[in-house]
C-alpha cells in the first residue's frame, strides 16, 4: 500500500455510515498518524482494507507495533514512551479505558523492605481485597497475590496452615501469617527465565515485562514461596473497576498466557506512597519502607524486634521479615 | 545433482503402501487433526482448558517432554557400539535409531510449544532479534542442545541416505566426527533436561543429585526397549537386514539399564523414607497419598510393579532370548517407564505446593487430545522416516541417473516412474 492510500483514511472516516460513530472524529488525528505509519509497513499490504473501520485499522497497527517491540529492560527512554503511548491508546480503543501508564524508574538510595507482624494480624484479609482492586487482578479467576495462612498457636507450620478458611476471624487458638512475593535479594525466579522477561530492579522489586514473557512458567516452578501467578485465560476486570493509575512493570492490563506477580505496588511505592496492602491493613500488622533509610519504620523493626524469614536455608534472602510484638 | 529425484523418491516411498499402511497413516492423521483442534481450543481460550493451575503449573505436556528427551537421547545407545566400538551388526539399525531420535525430538519441541502460554512470543528466544538468557537459564541451554541434537540427527542420516541413493559410499571422515559429537550430545540433552528440574531448590522432589543419572538410566531402559520393538517390526515386515545379534545385544543393554534404574529407584526410596524429612513430603504424596489426596498412588505402584516384573523377565535368559516373550516385555517396560517418569516425576514435584497446600492435578480431555495428537505426529514422522530410509538402504530405491547411460543423463527421470511403483518395501500379507 502507498502513502496515498494511507492519506485516504480521514476521508473514509467522514464517510456517511461511519460518521455516525463519534469515536471516528475524536481519533481522526491519531488515525492520520497511525495510517501514515502503516502506509510504509509491509503488513499493511497483506491485509485488505475492505470492511475494516479506521478504528479497527488503528488497533491492528498499534497491536502489530506492540508485537514487534523489544524487552522493556533494554528499551531506550524514547522507546518506553512510545510503547506506553501505544498501550494507553489501545486501552482506550479496545476496552474504552482511560489509563495512565508510568515508567517511573527506581529512585536512587532506595531498597524496599517489608515486615509482617504475626502478633497483630487477625486474618481479616482486607489486604487481599485492596490488592485485587489496586493491581487490577483477574476477577474471573480470582487471582490473589497475597495469601493469609491460619495456623495453630505455637508453630509456623505451612503443612498445617490453611489459606482457604471461611469463618469468623480471629479464630480461637490461631494466628495469621501472610505471604506474597518477598522480592528476594537473590531471586531464583529471575535467573531461570529463558528470555530475560523477569528481573530485579535496583530498588529490589522483582518485575516482569508481561509483553516479553513467553509463558513457559519455569519461574513459577523456581519460586520457593509460590508467589507467581499465571493468566490461564484472558484476565477479566470490569472496566468500571479498573485502577487507571498504572505502571508498565506493575498493574497494567495483562494478557492471557503470561506470568504476573506482586510488585510491592510499584506504581505507588516509587512515588513515595505505601503499597495498598499496608494501607488497607486495619491492625497495623504490615510495615513497609526504605531499607537504606536509617530512620524508616522498617529499619526500626529490624533493629528492635526478633525477626525471621521463610526458608532461610535456600539463600534466597527475602526482603520480607516476620516478627512478633 | 540427485537432490530432486531424492526428494521425489522419498515422497513416493512415504506415500505408497498397502492397505494396512494407509490405515495406520490415516488413523495417525485423524488423531493429529483432533489434536490440532484441541490445540486451537487451547489457543483460543488459554491454558485454562487444561487441568493445570497455579499450584500444578506443569502437567502432562512437560511430563511427556521429559520422557521423550530420554527416548531421543537413547538413540546414542546404538550409535555408540555401531560406530565407535565398530560393532558392525548395529550398523543398519543406527539409521532407524536416528529416525527415532528425530521423531522424539519433534514431539519434545511440540510439547514445549503447546505448553507455552504465549507461543507468538517464541521469537523472543532467538539471539539477535530476541534475548536468550544463556548461560544463566537452564531452559535456554535446553533450547540450544535440543535443536542442536535435532540438527545432528537430521544431517547425519541425510548424508548417509543421500550418498547411498546417489551411489557413492559415504566418506567416514565426513560423518564420523559428527557421530562422536552426537554421542556426547545425547548425554547432554538428557542431563540438561534433568538439571532444568534438579536446579530448583524450591522443589525438593527434583532438587537431588541423583535426578540426572536417574534420567539417563531410565532413558537407556526405555529407549532401547522401544528400539527392540521397532527393529523387530521392521525385520518382520521388510527385507531390511537386522542381525539377530543386534536385537540380543540391545536386549542386554536394556536389561543392564533397567537394573541400574531399579537400583537408583531403591536408593531414592531409601533416602526419602529411612529417615523421613520435610523434603520427602512429595514422595509421601506420590507413593502413599497425603491428607486424603492420592491421585498418583495407583499409577506409581502400577509402574513400579511392571518395571520390576519386566526387569526380572529380562534377567531370565530364556525370556530374553525368546523374541515372542521379549517383545511384550519391552512393551511393558516402555510403558512402565513412561508412567513412572511421565506422571511420577514432574507432577509430584508440585504437590504439595511450596507453601504446603495440596491441589491435585487431573488432565482434561483437551489436554489429552493435544497429547495424543503430538504422539500421533511423532509416530507419523517416524513411519515416514523409516519408510524412506529402508528402501534406500536396501538399494531398492536409487537415483535414476545411476541407471542411465552417460549420453542420456540429460533426460528427466520421468520415464523410470514405473520402477518406483514396483517397490514395496513392506510385504503385504
Amino acid at each position: 500500500m502507498t502513502d496515498d492510500q494511507a492519506g485516504d483514511l480521514p476521508e473514509r472516516g467522514s464517510d456517511g455510515g461511519l460518521l455516525q460513530k463519534p469515536v471516528d472524529r475524536r481519533n481522526a488525528l491519531g488515525m492520520l498518524v497511525a495510517g501514515a505509519v502503516a502506509g510504509v509497513q509491509a503488513l499493511g499490504a497483506c491485509v485488505p482494507l475492505n470492511g475494516e473501520t479506521p478504528e479497527e485499522r488503528e488497533v491492528r497497527v498499534l497491536a502489530w507495533r506492540e508485537y514487534i517491540k523489544g524487552n522493556y529492560r533494554f528499551m531506550t527512554d524514547a522507546e518506553r514512551t512510545e510503547t506506553i503511548t501505544r498501550l494507553e491508546e489501545l486501552a482506550r480503543l479496545k476496552r474504552d479505558e482511560e489509563v495512565t501508564i508510568q515508567s517511573t524508574g527506581a529512585q536512587p538510595g532506595v531498597v524496599f523492605g517489608y515486615a509482617f507482624n504475626i502478633s497483630k494480624c487477625q486474618g481479616f484479609r482486607n489486604c487481599i481485597e485492596a490488592c485485587i482492586n489496586e493491581n487490577n487482578l483477574d476477577r474471573e479467576a480470582d487471582t490473589q497475590y497475597i495469601r493469609i495462612f491460619e495456623m495453630s498457636e505455637g508453630e509456623v507450620n505451612f503443612d498445617l496452615g490453611d489459606a482457604t478458611f471461611q469463618h469468623e476471624v480471629p479464630a480461637e487458638g490461631h494466628f495469621y501469617l501472610g505471604t506474597q512475593c518477598f522480592q528476594c535479594a537473590n531471586p531464583p525466579c529471575t535467573s531461570v527465565c529463558p528470555v530475560g522477561a523477569t528481573w530485579q530492579e535496583p530498588d529490589g522489586i522483582v518485575v516482569i515485562d508481561y509483553d516479553w514473557c513467553i509463558g513457559c512458567r519455569y519461574c513459577m516452578a523456581a519460586c520457593p514461596y509460590w508467589a507467581r501467578r499465571f493468566n490461564w485465560s484472558a484476565p477479566d476486570v470490569p472496566a468500571s473497576e479498573v485502577n487507571p493509575n498504572q505502571h508498565y512493570l506493575g498493574n497494567r492490563a495483562r494478557k492471557k498466557g503470561v506470568v504476573e506477580k506482586c510488585t510491592f505496588c510499584i506504581h505507588r511505592t516509587r512515588q513515595g506512597r505505601l503499597p495498598s496492602c499496608v494501607e488497607a491493613c486495619p491492625t497495623g500488622a504490615r510495615v513497609f519502607g526504605n531499607l537504606l533509610d536509617p530512620d524508616s519504620e522498617i529499619r526500626w523493626v529490624l533493629e528492635h524486634k526478633q525477626v525471621f524469614r521463610l526458608k532461610e536455608d535456600l539463600k534466597t534472602e527475602p526482603r520480607f521479615w516476620y516478627f512478633t510484638d | 545433482m540427485h537432490l530432486g529425484p531424492f526428494v521425489r523418491s522419498s515422497l513416493r516411498s512415504a506415500t505408497t503402501g498397502g492397505g494396512r499402511y494407509h490405515l495406520w497413516m490415516g488413523t495417525l492423521t485423524v488423531l493429529m487433526l483432533t489434536g490440532g483442534y484441541c490445540y486451537f481450543l487451547q489457543l483460543r481460550d488459554g491454558l485454562g482448558v487444561t487441568g493445570m493451575s497455579d499450584h500444578v503449573s506443569w502437567g502432562l505436556y512437560i511430563s511427556n517432554f521429559t520422557f521423550l528427551v530420554g527416548l531421543a537421547a537413547a538413540a546414542m545407545m546404538l550409535v555408540l557400539p555401531a560406530y565407535i566400538l565398530e560393532q558392525v551388526d548395529f550398523g543398519k539399525a543406527v539409521l532407524l535409531a536416528e529416525g527415532v531420535a528425530v521423531s522424539a525430538l519433534v514431539m519434545c519441541l511440540a510439547f514445549v510449544v503447546v505448553d507455552i502460554g504465549n507461543p507468538l512470543g517464541g521469537w523472543h528466544l532467538m539471539p539477535g532479534i530476541g534475548f536468550l538468557n544463556w548461560p544463566r537459564s537452564l531452559l535456554a541451554w535446553d533450547v540450544l542442545v535440543l535443536n542442536g541434537y535435532l540438527a545432528l540427527n537430521l544431517a547425519i542420516p541425510f548424508y548417509l541416505l543421500y550418498n547411498r541413493y546417489a551411489g557413492h559410499p559415504p566418506a567416514k571422515s565426513k560423518y564420523l566426527p559428527w557421530m562422536y559429537i552426537s554421542v556426547m550430545w545425547a548425554v547432554s540433552i538428557h542431563l540438561v533436561t534433568a538439571f532444568l528440574l534438579a536446579g530448583l531448590p524450591a522443589r525438593p522432589f527434583w532438587n537431588s543429585a541423583l535426578l540426572g543419572p536417574r534420567f539417563l538410566a531410565s532413558a537407556f531402559t526405555a529407549g532401547p526397549a522401544f528400539m527392540i520393538l521397532l527393529l523387530w517390526f521392521v525385520r518382520r515386515n521388510t527385507a531390511y537386514p537386522i542381525a539377530e545379534g543386534a536385537l540380543s545385544k540391545l536386549a542386554m543393554i536394556t536389561t543392564v539399564a533397567a537394573q541400574i534404574n531399579l537400583v537408583m529407584l531403591l536408593s531414592e526410596l531409601f533416602y526419602e523414607f529411612y529417615w523421613p524429612t520435610h523434603h520427602g513430603i512429595h514422595a509421601v504424596y506420590l507413593y502413599f497419598g497425603l491428607d486424603g489426596h492420592h491421585a498418583l498412588v495407583p499409577f506409581i505402584w502400577t509402574a513400579i510393579s511392571l518395571n520390576i516384573l519386566a526387569t526380572a523377565a529380562l534377567m531370565t535368559h530364556s525370556v530374553r532370548r525368546n523374541l515372542r516373550l521379549l517383545m511384550p516385555t519391552c512393551a511393558v517396560l516402555f510403558f512402565a517407564i513412561w508412567v513412572e517418569k511421565g506422571l511420577g516425576l514432574v507432577i509430584p514435584g508440585f504437590i504439595p505446593s511450596p507453601l504446603g497446600e495440596i491441589v491435585e492435578y487431573t488432565p482434561t480431555l483437551v489436554e489429552l487430545g493435544v497429547t495424543i495428537g503430538i504422539w500421533a505426529m511423532g509416530m507419523f514422522v517416524l513411519t515416514v522416516l523409516v519408510r524412506v530410509a529402508v528402501p534406500i538402504e536396501l538399494g531398492e530405491v536409487r537415483s535414476p541417473y545411476l541407471e542411465a547411460p552417460r549420453a542420456d543423463r540429460t533426460v528427466r527421470p520421468r520415464a523410470t516412474r514405473a520402477r518406483y511403483e514396483d517397490v514395496r518395501p513392506f510385504r503385504t500379507r
